[in-house]
């Protein structure tokens, strides 16, 4: 079984490249409405994310007060770093380190909903597996060679990929079938699957905090502006009345 | 040939007599939605002008450790971008407050400029510790801290207080204002409580 | 009340400029829907000012602070985001409506005798506008921002001899750098908005001189004494006008009319517009770029990089030419053939009512080409899409050739004397 990991391992730069990363997206089904997902998305990213991402576009008090979060509270439990409920979110380890350690600095992911979209990380951080010929003893489907530590592990578990011989065009190939938890995690698969969707919920969140409340202003808006154009529509009708075209 | 009414600047149609009125009642409906309209796109315009969450940020309320300040001394802080000061006053220095209210324009603070609690004589909540927005009430100059007699040049018999470079305002050692000076009001104590017996909170009360 | 009126108008003509250009304008009675986008476009224009000047007052016009700056109002103002989105789905919505006022003048003509000027001074404002469209998407210093600058800059660089160093005097950096956004920012805020403020100006001048045209391509102003009372308009119209033709009853005065026409049109435009606004602002990647909302980084360039939406035809016909120089040569010919389009075309019937079949297919497949060419330079490179950009390419410019031949000896329909008879 090891042996056929590696193989594949190191297969897979050159499989990765050839396919980009073509992995198909699962769909996210976020609610934007649901606090608890929200809340829940939060925890889970002050906990396993924040420790080298940082969110320094966002504030912890916008963050709280969006997210019906009293202050104590979040300052207790979620705001790890910093002294103040309106510090940006932002990670204590310094950007040169961490550059060096991942090779690159690990992004900021105030905006990364709107930069890969929801879909993308909920698929990226379900398709982690293992690799004991990366660094980090991980690699990625849906990001090939990705420079990051599997975080969630503690949550999912060891994912192990499995592959299948099938027959195409005459010729033996390994099929992806899928991921699979060793079970060794906190969380069932199921589990691991709502947690990661409260985190994507999370992250489209920050990635456009206004969207909580535009779209109730954009239905006030709209029916305005229908009954505008009725009565726009018929004092034009009532000139319009006789002329001939 | 058209047939509409030949004079098009009277808005009413000779031919539809009874539409003059259907006319009016939508051209007011209409002018009147617009202008409802209107208001409403200029709210976020005029909204984006408010403190934005930074300014709020900074305007938070901030906790001072007063432990080291010995008596006699004068500490500044910033608060909302604006200096505040806390002065540890000696007793005499307290006692030099009283017998000079007839200098004074609004002596036991009868105007709005400090919090209820802050309406004494010293216009503090502990008679010790005095704390003033040192934004002088007459253009916003912050006033200079005159000691050890220096004062009394500007009010006789008073050996220490503030002193406006600006156009020459006054303020006793519990900020309240001389007459015969252009500010108007007594220096604003802003809100704060005691966390501790050496920690203030500024910004607000308890 | 009446004294006063009277005493601002002999020191400023306001009622008489009112009567000239609104209430006693004769506008003809057969303008269709295609009509309002002229109107469309004003309020767009006004749209993007006003929210411009706002986002000015908090935006930081430099490579540290810009990208945090467009965030802050995203976030940290109250309302920023509905004024950034008003200015970005503004931005858009200029160009679908200046494309429907474009191709509106193509099929009726309205860019022939005696509106060759008119025409002239549109295509200007549009070429003004690419340009404060390309300059504003560099301000928010997000990859897209970044790169689109450097391939749009390094055009100039096909510019034998002088191209290397131009590109550099432009960047103002040997790359492209904070010292360009600056000298965008200021171009983009002040310099270029008062240049299609003016153009705009002139623009209205030149219409309300040559007067409007009409789906029929007929005039409505007829040689002094050539028409019979009977067949002279009922409304008052302006002695401007009067005193020198006989205007056909042909008419409506712009005011009300017209505006109520303009005003329904633009109560369905702004629902369309506000829903883009509160519930799609991004308007799948179109409107807003993916991965404009992460910070420009010189060290990497984004998998695919287009320009926004609006210039992707002219993106694509660069791409389609094989040759760097004659690549930046096509595109911009294909800008300047627009130019031309008063003096290729050499008929004498305006509108495609009263043309040859041939005339109404090349226009359709025009814009079915330019379309199609949108959609070819917005999307990954493919093998297949190089021959195809390259043949609608020839297709575009085949537009302007044809159209040069044809119209020479066309086969018109007659053409009715008044539009109401």
């Amino acid at each position: 079984m090891k042996k056929l990991i590696l193989a594949i391992a190191l297969l897979l730069p050159s499989l990765a490249f050839a396919a980009g990363s073509k992995h198909p997206l699962d769909d996210a089904d976020y609610d934007l409405t649901d606090k608890a997902s929200l809340q829940n998305g939060a925890r889970i990213f002050m906990n396993y994310c924040l420790g080298c991402h940082q969110q320094q576009y966002q504030r912890y008090s916008r963050t709280f007060a969006d997210l019906d979060i009293p202050e104590e509270i979040g300052q207790e439990y979620l705001q790890f770093t910093g002294e103040k409920v309106t510090d940006y979110i932002t990670t204590p380890m310094p950007v040169d380190a961490s550059a060096t350690w991942f090779g690159a600095p690990p992004p900021d992911l105030t905006l990364v909903a709107r930069v890969r979209g929801a879909d993308w990380i909920y698929t990226y951080l379900r398709t982690f597996y293992v690799d004991d010929s990366k660094t980090f003893g991980v690699n990625n489907l849906t990001f090939p060679n990705v420079g990051m530590p599997h975080v969630l592990q503690e949550l999912q578990g060891t994912p192990r990929i499995s592959y299948e011989d099938a027959l195409i065009d005459g010729e033996t190939v390994k099929r992806y079938v899928g991921i699979q938890s060793d079970g060794d995690g906190e969380l069932s698969p199921d589990e691991y699957n709502k947690a990661i969707l409260d985190l994507v919920n999370y992250l489209q969140y920050t990635g456009e905090p206004s969207r909580l409340g535009s779209e109730k202003i954009g239905k006030g808006v709209l029916v305005f502006i229908f009954i505008f154009f009725i009565f726009a529509y018929l004092l034009k009708k009532d000139y319009w009345r006789g002329v001939k075209k | 040939m058209s047939n509409v009414s030949a004079d098009a600047n009277q808005s009413a149609s000779n031919e539809q007599p009874q539409s003059s009125n259907r006319r009016k009642f939508l051209t007011v409906a209409t002018s009147v939605i617009g202008g409802v309209g209107a208001v409403g796109a200029a709210i976020p315009f005029v909204a984006s002008w408010n403190p934005s969450a930074k300014a709020k940020a900074a305007g938070a309320d901030i906790e001072v450790d007063i432990s080291g300040v010995a008596p006699g001394q004068l500490i500044r802080v910033m608060w909302r971008s604006k200096p505040v000061w806390i002065v540890r006053r000696t007793p005499e220095l307290l006692a030099s407050l009283e017998g000079i209210e007839d200098q004074l324009r609004d002596p036991s603070s009868e105007q709005e400029q400090q919090p209820a609690y802050a309406q004494n004589r010293y216009r503090s909540i502990k008679e010790e510790y005095l704390v003033l927005v040192g934004i002088c009430t007459h253009l916003g100059c912050s006033p200079q801290h005159l000691t050890e007699g220096a004062f009394a040049e500007y009010a006789e018999g008073v050996p220490e207080g503030f002193f406006c470079p600006c156009h020459g305002s006054k303020f006793d050692m519990a900020g309240r204002v001389f007459q015969g000076v252009p500010a108007p009001l007594n220096l604003v104590v802003p809100p704060y409580q005691f966390l501790t017996d050496t920690t203030l909170l500024i910004g607000s009360d308890a | 009340m009446n004294g006063f009126l009277n005493w601002i108008e002999q020191r400023i003509p306001m009622m008489r400029v009112a009567n000239m250009h609104a209430i006693q304008y004769p506008a003809p009675v057969n303008m269709n829907f295609w009509y309002v986008f002229g109107f469309l476009a004003t309020i767009v224009l006004v749209n993007q000012i006003v929210t411009g000047v706002w986002l000015t007052m908090n935006f930081e016009p430099s490579a540290e602070r810009a990208f945090f700056s467009v965030e802050y109002i995203m976030r940290e103002i109250d309302f920023g985001w509905l004024i950034r989105y008003m200015h970005s789905t503004g931005a858009s919505a200029f160009f679908i409506v200046v494309y429907m006022h474009m191709f509106r003048g193509m099929i009726y003509g309205s860019y022939q005798k005696p509106r060759e000027l008119l025409w002239v001074f549109g295509m200007l404002i549009y070429l003004a506008l690419m340009a404060e469209a390309f300059m504003g998407y560099v301000l928010p210093w997000g990859q897209m921002s970044y790169w689109g600058a450097q391939v749009i800059v390094s055009l100039f660089s096909a510019i034998p001899v002088i191209g290397p160093d131009l590109v550099i005097w432009i960047q103002g950096d040997y790359v492209i750098s904070g010292a360009t956004l600056n000298r965008f920012f200021a171009l983009h805020v002040i310099a270029l908005p008062l240049v299609i403020v003016i153009l705009v100006f002139l623009h209205i001048i030149a219409l309300h001189e040559v007067g409007s045209n009409n789906p029929d391509g007929i005039a409505i102003k007829h040689k002094k004494g050539s028409l019979a009372e009977e067949d002279k308009t009922k409304y008052k119209i302006h002695e401007y006008y009067t005193d020198k033709y006989d205007i056909a009853d042909d008419v409506v005065p712009f005011f009300p009319h017209i505006v109520l026409k303009d005003l329904v049109a633009f109560s369905i435009f702004l629902g369309v517009f506000s829903y883009i606004m509160f519930f799609a602002p991004e308007m799948g990647g179109y409107f807003l770029e993916h991965p404009n909302f992460e910070i420009a980084n010189p060290l990497k360039t984004p998998e695919h990089i287009f320009p926004v939406w609006y210039f992707t035809p002219f993106y694509a016909i660069l791409k389609a030419v094989p040759d760097k120089l004659f690549g930046v040569l096509a595109m911009f010919g294909a800008i300047a053939a627009l130019f031309a389009l008063p003096w290729v075309d050499r008929g004498s019937v305006r509108s495609w009512r009263y043309r040859s079949g041939l005339h109404t297919w090349n226009l359709i497949i025009f814009a079915i080409v330019f379309i199609f060419l949108g959609y070819l330079g917005g999307t990954p490179q493919a093998d297949w899409k190089i021959v195809a950009s390259q043949i609608l390419t020839v297709m575009y410019f085949g537009f302007f050739g044809l159209l040069w031949i044809y119209s020479k000896n066309e086969t018109t329909k007659p053409v009715p004397e008044r539009i109401t008879k």
